[in-house]
């Protein structure tokens, strides 16, 4: 142990704390807004600045303005919270100017929550206390709800009833260990912040008569220290969106202020590295990521700790670390979120995996399409100097380490590793043949280690909450949390992260509501133009790299896209093939070749010239493509042609032999007419039409001008009168 | 050597005259990098967010002041997706085609867009206000679909907001004037 790494990070964390205790936050009402590219698209900006404006017009200095990033439920952003020191935390969804001044005049200045406002409410009643039992997969007395049913059944006999204390069941706190497995439950008291571990009925009771009757805290039975997902949980645990979730990688979204390391400080941050650099043993941390079982998340899901020890292995001493923060599946958002919302946590990954792989300088490689997430890791760094935690001698313990930003120029392939280097390099984004591979010879020729964003993100849980309790959270071979950005006809869009082996049912069902407007779920495409299409019927499969893999699609970096009946599986086969063919590099033939080919037997199908031969050859070349492809864009460009074709056999036939498109999706194979019967001359439709195609006085029927119709279906989904037909 | 062919001040400072002072001035601070070929790209982001794109005279000032290939800059400036070759309108419209905003209808925003702009993919409307462009996924997939004009993201657009938005700029620009 080294004394001074100690010493030198309580310094820091004494002085972060006094800037904390300098805004005295507890002390006051706070009133907090998201500010990330989502939450700012859906508004968060004029929140902001509505609420600024009534907090000075009030000349209150008890109240605060607190800034976070997203929770990553974005289909009811923007969200504010109101926390009032002793009461429950409120959330309110899809706030607006108008809705500001209420929730200011009413809940911050009147203390009278307004509940039809409330995130994924209505709500009747704010229950004085909340209690949130944890039923995931290490508590619980035999059956993992017993104790919070117990606690429910007590809390009603002794007349105490749900407006007073609610019970609610949440995922792991974080909080458990692995000798009690089944024989402890751990409940949280909203909004105490008091975390118990009980063993038995007789210890439900004395938290009933102690703390909830007689305002006092058990100490015999509370957890001590700060746990994993805790602090989330304190604000959202009512939330359904979220307490089936586990928070391990986005512990501190929509917590924490991500402009500010002091507030990172506050929530155990750099504790990691400061235990890592007092040990003073990179291979320590090469053994704990090891031994937790991390997985890359970039896609590959190749062992991060097997990785890092190649990288500490080259003999070459000058090395590099890089953070893949390219995020190019069109669909995915979590690496986004994660920048945005807490960008300090994977810095401090990096610098930890920095040292463990003998690295003095990094690069994060982010997407120029994302300004705010560039913005909040240059902030980061810039903090990050300036407490001494980059640059020479970090902690005292010896070690330099300094990062750079690299912005790519929106290229899909330079998200592969040898493109990417290649692009740092101030190359064009051309793959290389691999081996060597980049732990050996990587940028500027010399062996380079990169991890994707979320890899870096779970390294600080790993090490402050224990690799144990990390590989237990997963499955055998992978261990830990995946973050799912959940989008297209689901209800409930945003990002949902669950333990690997989580089924999709879980997922998409239960915590992402099914599909909008009561549509059946027709197929989960995950791992964009490089995946496939999971059907519906095998929902219950659970997620992980090997199980996604199996079903013909693969985990990718987590964007998980839910289709209904309406989607076109050729379609969307045909989406994705334009996307590749648009994206190849064209280095090599298999893929610039094959893919525009494949593109052209997609667009005959989909236009209704298809034949059974070009399924065939269809077929034979995505095979082929997969094969001989250089690099992993080529490689997995055929997998979503060659997942519909398995899985949607029909859909194609109908395309080919009937010329029919059942989804009617497929313009070429579609037909919109409006039956005069029918019309009541609203002038919907023809107010909709993009290509203003629709002729018709008020309240004389319409007509459709078929020569100029680009067949967009917008007059079918606006007419009310069913007087559209699609034929 | 390139320093020493007998027009270099000459060419120096038309380069110099091209690409301004800031961005001279980067350049100048890449050359402290021990690889400052490496910084092409960045560089290539500073011209196109001071000039809105990357003219031939800018690509050649770069080449010469980074010391790097004309070839090579040119290749680079074409590979990458982000980079402009031509002048840009005075807005640039994103529609974003990723997966999410697909799916989400964002082909009938894209066609509402043309039509009402009379321009396609690519173009810059004849009055020089706008530009179209199509964008791969902006990040903002729980929202879709997205239609980004400058650095503003609309979120759920629906064909029938694409004119109001579109009349917000314009609106913006006989106020200006
Ligand atoms: C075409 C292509 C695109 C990729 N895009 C990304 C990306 O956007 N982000 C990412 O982290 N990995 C991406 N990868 C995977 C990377 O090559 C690499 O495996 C990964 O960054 C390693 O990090 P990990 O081990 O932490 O997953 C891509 C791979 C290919 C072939
Ligand atoms: S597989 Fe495609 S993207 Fe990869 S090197 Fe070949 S042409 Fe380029
Ligand atoms: S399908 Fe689209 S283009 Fe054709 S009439 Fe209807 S709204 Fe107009
Ligand atoms: S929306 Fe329907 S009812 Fe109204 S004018 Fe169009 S076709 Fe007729
Ligand atoms: S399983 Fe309950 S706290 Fe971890
Ligand atoms: S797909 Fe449009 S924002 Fe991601």
């Amino acid at each position: 142990m080294n004394a001074d790494v100690a010493k030198q990070f309580e310094v820091l964390q004494a002085r972060a704390e006094k800037v904390r205790a300098e805004q005295d936050r507890d002390h006051k009402i706070v009133i907090q807004v998201g500010s990330a590219t989502c939450e700012n698209a859906a508004g968060a900006r004029d929140v902001l600045d509505e609420f600024r404006k009534h907090l000075a017009a009030s000349g209150r200095d008890d109240i605060v303005l607190h800034q976070t990033g997203c929770t990553g439920r974005c289909s009811r952003e923007p969200i504010v919270g109101v926390f009032v020191p002793g009461r429950m935390p409120i959330k309110y969804q899809q706030v607006d100017r108008a809705a500001v001044h209420e929730i200011f005049t009413s809940h911050v200045l009147g203390g009278r929550p307004l509940l039809d406002r409330v995130l994924d409410g209505p709500v009747e009643k704010v229950s004085r206390h909340e209690i949130l039992y944890c039923a995931s997969q290490r508590c619980g007395w035999d059956e993992r709800t017993a104790c919070g049913v117990a606690m429910e059944k007590k809390l009603r006999e002794r007349g105490i009833s749900p407006d007073e204390v609610s019970v609610s069941r949440t995922t792991c706190f974080g909080a458990c260990g692995t000798k009690e497995v089944g024989k402890v439950s751990h409940l949280l008291v909203r909004p105490d912040k008091v975390l118990y571990r009980v063993a038995d009925e007789a210890d439900l009771d004395e938290i009933i008569q102690r703390h909830v009757i007689e305002g006092k805290v058990v100490d015999r039975l509370k957890v001590p220290g700060k746990t994993v997902g805790r602090k989330f949980f304190e604000i959202y645990g009512d939330v359904a969106f979220f307490n089936r979730q586990s928070r391990v990688v986005l512990r501190h979204n929509g917590v924490i202020d991500p402009t500010s390391i002091e507030e990172y400080f506050h929530y155990r941050g750099f504790q990691a590295l400061a235990t890592v650099l007092g040990r003073g043993d990179p291979q320590w941390v090469i053994s704990e990521v090891t031994a937790a079982k991390l997985r890359g998340r970039g896609g590959g899901g190749y062992p991060t700790g097997r990785k890092w020890a190649m990288g500490a292995a080259a003999k070459d001493k000058t090395r590099y670390l890089i953070c893949n923060a390219d995020e190019g599946d069109p669909g995915a958002f979590m690496d986004r979120s994660m920048l945005e919302s807490d960008p300090l946590n994977v810095l401090e990954g990096m610098i930890i995996g920095a040292y463990a792989i003998g690295a003095h300088q990094g690069y994060v490689y982010v997407r120029a399409e994302y300004p705010l997430a560039i913005e909040r890791i240059d902030n980061a760094i810039r903090l990050c100097r300036e407490y001494g935690l980059l640059g020479k001698n970090i902690l005292g313990s010896g070690f330099d380490f300094d990062l750079e930003i690299r912005l790519g120029a929106g290229a899909f392939v330079c998200g592969e590793e040898t493109s990417l280097i290649h692009s740092i390099e101030g190359e064009r984004g051309q793959p290389a043949i691999r081996p060597p591979y980049p732990t050996e010879r990587g940028l500027w020729g010399k062996p380079t280690v990169i991890n994707n964003v979320e890899s870096f993100a779970n390294v600080t849980a790993i090490v402050n909450y224990g690799a144990e309790w990390f590989a237990r959270l997963g499955t055998e071979e992978s261990g830990g949390t995946k973050v799912f950005a959940l989008a297209g006809r689901v209800r409930h869009t945003g990002l949902v992260e669950v333990p690997m082996g989580t089924t999709l049912a879980e997922v998409v069902s239960e915590i992402g509501g099914g599909a909008v407007g009561g549509k059946g779920i027709k197929a989960v495409q995950t791992g964009g133009p490089a995946g496939g299409c999971i059907p519906a019927a095998w929902l219950e499969t659970p997620v992980d790299f090997d199980t996604l893999a199996k079903a013909g699609s693969i985990m990718g970096s987590g964007g998980m896209i839910v289709l209904d009946e309406t989607d076109c599986m050729v379609d969307i086969a045909q989406y994705f093939m334009a996307f590749s063919q648009d994206e190849s590099c064209g280095k090599c033939t298999p893929c610039r070749e094959g893919t525009k080919r494949m593109l052209e037997i997609l667009n005959r199908v989909t236009g209704g010239r298809g034949t059974m031969e070009d399924l065939d050859r269809l077929r034979r070349l995505a095979l082929l493509v997969k094969k001989s492809s250089l690099c992993g864009l080529g490689r997995a460009a055929p997998n979503p042609v060659l997942s519909t074709l398995e899985h949607y056999r029909d859909e194609y036939l109908a395309h080919v032999v009937d010329r029919r498109c059942p989804s009617k999706k497929c313009k070429a194979l579609v037909h919109y007419e409006i039956n005069a019967e029918k019309c009541i001359g609203c002038t919907a439709c023809a107010r909709n039409c993009p290509v203003e195609c629709i002729s018709g006085t008020r309240k004389s029927p319409h007509v459709i001008d078929q020569a100029r119709c680009i067949k967009c279906g917008r007059c079918f989904e606006v007419c009310r009168f069913d007087a559209v037909t699609r034929t | 050597m390139t320093a020493s062919t007998d027009n270099w001040e000459e060419v120096q400072a038309t380069s110099r005259e091209a690409l301004g002072p800031a961005i001279v001035e980067y350049i100048d601070e890449c050359h402290q990098d021990p690889a400052p070929a490496g910084k092409l790209i960045a560089v290539l982001h500073r011209v196109q967010a001071e000039y809105g794109y990357l003219g031939a005279a800018h690509l050649d000032a770069v080449a010469q002041l980074l010391r790097v290939p004309a070839a090579k800059v040119a290749g680079v400036a074409s590979f990458y997706h982000f980079f402009r070759l031509e002048p840009r309108g005075k807005h640039v419209i994103n529609v974003c085609m990723g997966t999410a905003c697909y799916v989400k209808g964002a082909d009938q925003i894209a066609a509402r867009l043309i039509s009402e702009l009379g321009i396609t993919f690519g173009e810059t409307s004849s009055d020089g206000m706008f530009s179209l462009e199509a964008a791969r996924c902006l990040g903002t997939c729980g929202l879709a679909p997205i239609v980004m004009v400058d650095d503003d993201v609309h979120a759920q657009v629906t064909p029938d907001q694409v004119p109001i938005i579109l009349d917000k700029y314009l609106r913006q620009a006989t106020a200006e004037t």
